[in-house]
């Protein structure tokens, strides 16, 4: 895979189709791929790197390369592909600026998973059968591969790509995912269980603004959080409510946007599962609104952004929040 | 002098303390990580090689009050709400971590001395943790920290059926003297088998011979105008991970919250990765992504040393390496920029 | 806990506000119990805050020479100083400092002939050390003053440069202004051309504050009339919150400005990143 991606780059290169190549460069060690820009051949055959770590979506990057002059190559995994696909609707990224080469998707792969079973002093990880094979300086480790997938990628939503001017390997399909099983069983907890579990959850946030920052669905030119005349600035919660309210209101800010791509939870560094928040308003946007997927194309009008009269009324909220 | 406990014993050693003072030892949180966090009853102590936020949390805390102000009319009182801290003691600092308490001191504890820092800083005992497990991510050796001789107030040694102890400062002493009954005598030569066999393992791991020559105060302009920061920076979106996590990233913010009842000052970390943190009424001097990147190496590599005779501002933790959301880290940014 | 921190501010009491320029206006800061809440040097700066709306750091535009009390000119230009702006004259502030280092008035300055060479705000800082010089006026040799700003309304300290500093001896006060007004027969022009149309000796220690495209064209001109950088001296501003080197966000290059400046010599302006 990797070979084949190298060698249409340095082609598409050649022909003049693009100037530049946005894909993944290799790391100090064998996990740590750093998402990053190619100009030349050379430095495509020296550092371009697709694995089971390059999990990273390169789509937001793309909002910054497609304010620049040229022609960009961009190789997306499905689901990056709906984050690009909703940053084209909300007129962020210059579509014409770039040329996208569809990859299959993971599952990728977390270091930190690896980690968690205790295995340190990683020198090398390979992939045989499924089977993990893990050189430390601490001897060969092993473990399933499944059991080291990242949790953005523990129920995808779909191996479709759903914008792309060639694909390398085959397409997929949009997966009947589990993915709002946790969703559910939060659902069914009682309220107080439910906030014992967000609460223990977020008073571990750091404030970090990773989620913030990596999430294609947040490109504000400024942060309500970082604008001093919106009343709501901080960089640190000052108190317990302020800790909650950030990452609520995070999720009310994208919701209808967030293709559930997954990036917040991948990169939390507190490991704090945030994808179940937009999950919730994903899941609650399909049952009042009927089914939406944001980004599945450029077209459809977000149900929160269009007026129908079988719109639920607004009175939903009390009567769900009375259950 | 030194002192064993053994492992059948920590429990007892643990009630002991924290029936004194706060303790706070680092233990495995239910998603695998490990944190520091106050000594409760079964509590356990974790394997981990390190905590995700480091020990200077308890020093400098994420966020703390500094003052408080009534405001009436015109009028304005000030009120200092300090308080003496009571005594602490962290229970299983490793040594990349104790030597940041060394580099936050040069800020903190410097003329004009901080008081809220001090307090914390008076009043809190530190135990070490010796490593003997050391991780790929791992590179304090390249900063002069010996992580088999961690130092702090009292350092603990593993050694298979337990801990030695041994105590390094009259506070160290003094901790050890509460507990003695719970200890024995130590056997001096396993400890330098135990370190010996360490040395081993520090000297196999991948980043041992990371160098720091191309790093200190007299390359100032030379790394500062180095054209490797453009594409260093690229990808970095700008987050605050790598400080939050970092040992010695010490930058703070002050801000004011109305309690509805009055204005507290408070202070919270704050990060020069963030577009806001240098933003003045009429500009910026950081105006992108790449010169607060730089900030942050420079001050790290460049600004400290210059400032603190040679010394660097990183302990090789490894923190940044395993969190940065795009893993770009110091150890990358010191081998693109080193001259060889 | 009865160590003093310097996060911690004193009070003062606003008493007296005058409107300088349309955006420009000078406070005077007494201490509650009257007097001045503390001494400084010429050059050197104070936090000011109205707690709930901001804190920043102010040049201290008065001289130490003064006993009664400290003055501040303050342009509105954001949260805090627009509300200090429209604050009236009772008003509590708190003011924590002096901060930095200073002009160097009793050292490298003494016996000099000084050139002061401001543009708009910048003579806030200068007017210090110039109030300074003024009453220990044996101490220098001769002063010149060369102030610029857009318009003659937009001049910080009219009243006080025609007032007192155009009428003392030995000081020689250059005004200009950027475009021509009805009711100006003063020059007009550019402050760093008319620097150099006046031609100063290189004789003289150069003290320059305004806006960096001023300063730099001004030395630039300056280099040309034959100045060194070890003549010429300059205060900066960069954002602050401690005030005391320890915030992180002023430095430039090692130096942080809090504290290692504001006051920088060109010539160690130089040796730094251009990061300012």
């Amino acid at each position: 895979m990797q070979e084949a991606m190298i060698k249409r780059a340095k082609e598409l290169l050649a022909d003049g189709t693009v100037d530049r190549v946005m894909g993944w460069k290799k790391g100090e060690f064998s996990y740590d791929h750093t998402p990053a820009v190619f100009t030349s051949a050379q430095e495509l055959d020296e550092n371009f790197v697709c694995d089971d770590f390059t999990s990273a979506n390169l789509s937001k990057y793309l909002v910054k390369e497609t304010v620049r002059d040229g022609k960009i190559l961009a190789f997306l995994k499905p689901c990056d592909t709906y984050s690009f696909n909703q940053l084209v609707k909300e007129y962020r990224i210059d579509r014409e600026k770039v040329y996208v080469i569809g990859i299959p998707g993971g599952p990728k792969l977390d270091i930190e998973k690896i980690r968690a079973k205790g295995i340190t002093g990683i020198l090398n990880i390979r992939n045989e059968n499924y089977t993990l094979k893990i050189e430390t300086i601490y001897g060969v480790s092993e473990m399933p591969f499944y059991e080291a997938i990242g949790v953005k990628c523990e129920s995808c939503k779909s191996k479709k790509h759903v914008v792309y001017d060639e694909l390398i390997g085959e397409d997929g399909e949009v997966l009947d995912s589990n993915r709002f099983d946790m969703v559910e069983k939060l659902e069914n907890m009682t309220s107080q269980e439910r906030y014992d579990f967000w609460r223990s959850e977020l008073s571990k946030c750091i404030r970090c603004n990773a989620c913030r920052t990596v999430c294609p669905a947040c490109t504000c030119e400024k942060c309500v959080f970082e604008n001093p005349d919106s009343g709501i600035e901080n960089k640190a919660a000052a108190d317990s409510f302020e800790e909650n309210m950030f990452h609520i209101i995070r999720a009310f800010h994208v919701a209808g946007r967030c293709t559930d791509c997954g990036e917040c939870s991948r990169v939390c560094p507190e490991n704090i599962p945030l994808h179940l928040l937009n999950r919730k308003f994903i899941k609650d946007i399909n049952s009042l609104y009927g089914t939406y997927q944001a980004g599945e194309n450029t077209t459809d009008k977000a149900p929160l952004n269009e007026y129908k009269m079988d719109d639920c009324e607004a009175s939903i909220v009390h009567e769900r929040g009375a259950e | 002098m030194l002192r064993k406990i053994t492992a059948a014993k920590l429990d007892q050693l643990f009630e002991a303390i924290s029936g004194k003072q706060t303790l706070y030892i680092p233990t495995d949180r239910e998603d695998g990580a490990a944190e520091f966090r106050k000594y409760e009853s079964g509590m356990k102590l974790s394997n981990a090689l390190n905590t995700v936020r480091s020990a200077k949390d308890f020093f400098f805390p994420q966020t703390e009050n500094l003052v408080a102000f009534k405001m009436e009319g015109k009028k304005i009182e000030v009120k200092d709400i300090r308080k003496e801290c009571e005594d602490f003691v962290i229970f299983g600092v490793r040594a990349c971590d104790a030597r940041s308490f060394d580099i936050l001191d040069k800020v903190y504890l410097v003329d004009p001395v901080d008081s809220f820092y001090k307090n914390r800083r008076d009043h809190g005992t530190v135990v070490t943790m010796a490593c003997t497990r050391p991780a790929e991510t791992c590179f304090c050796t390249a900063f002069g920290i010996n992580p088999t001789m961690p130092g702090g107030d009292v350092t603990a040694f593993p050694v298979g059926d337990g801990f030695f102890f041994m105590a390094n400062t009259e506070k160290g002493e003094k901790f050890l003297a509460d507990i003695d009954d719970l200890l024995e005598d130590g056997d001096l030569s396993r400890l330098a088998d135990v370190q010996e066999n360490t040395r081993n393992i520090l000297k196999k791991l991948p980043l041992a011979n990371l160098s720091t020559d191309s790093f200190g105060g007299d390359k100032l302009n030379e790394l500062f105008n180095s054209d490797k920061w453009a594409g260093l920076s690229e990808s970095c979106i700008g987050c605050g991970t790598c400080t939050f996590v970092c040992p010695t990233c010490q930058c703070y913010d002050i801000k004011d919250f109305n309690t509805g009842d009055g204005i507290v000052r408070f202070r919270c970390w704050d990060s020069c990765m963030y577009s806001d943190f240098t933003q003045m009424a009429h500009g910026n001097p950081r105006v992108s992504q790449l010169e607060r990147f730089r900030q942050r190496f420079m001050h790290k590599l460049v600004y400290i040393p210059a400032n603190n005779n040679g010394e660097f501002g990183c302990v090789g933790c490894g923190r940044c390496l395993q969190k940065c959301p795009i893993s770009m880290n110091i150890v990358k940014v010191m081998k693109a920029l080193e001259v060889k | 806990m009865n160590t003093n921190d310097t996060l911690i501010p004193l009070l003062g009491i606003v008493t007296d506000i005058r409107q300088d320029t349309p955006d420009v206006k000078t406070f005077r800061v007494v201490a509650p119990e009257g007097g001045k809440v503390f001494e400084h040097m010429p050059g050197q700066c104070a936090m000011l805050s109205i707690p709930g709306v901001g804190e920043a750091m102010f040049s201290i535009t008065s001289s130490p020479t003064n006993t009664e009390f400290m003055e501040f000119s303050i342009k509105k230009c954001g949260c805090l100083t627009n509300w200090l702006h429209q604050m009236d004259v009772g008003q509590m502030i708190t003011i924590r400092g002096p901060y930095g280092n200073a002009f160097p008035v009793e050292t490298e300055l003494k016996g000099k002939n000084l050139l002061f060479v401001a543009g708009g705000i910048g003579l806030a800082p200068l007017r210090s050390v110039i109030n300074y010089v003024r009453d220990n006026r044996s101490n220098y040799g001769n002063v010149r003053i060369v102030y610029g700003s857009r318009s003659k309304n937009d001049l910080v300290d009219y009243q006080e440069i025609i007032d007192e500093w155009m009428k003392d001896e030995g000081i020689e006060v250059n005004l200009t202004i950027d475009n021509p007004q009805e009711g100006w027969d003063g020059h007009v022009g550019f402050v760093p051309d008319y620097v150099k149309e006046l031609n100063p000796s290189t004789d003289s220690t150069v003290l320059v504050c305004g806006p960096p495209v001023m300063i730099k064209f001004t030395l630039a001109g300056l280099k040309e009339l034959g100045f060194e950088e070890t003549q010429v001296y300059t205060t900066m501003e960069l954002r602050m919150k401690c005030g005391v080197g320890k915030c992180g966000r002023c430095n430039i290059g090692d130096k942080y400005v809090c504290k290692d400046g504001p006051v920088f010599r060109y010539d160690e302006l130089s040796e730094l990143p251009d990061e300012y």
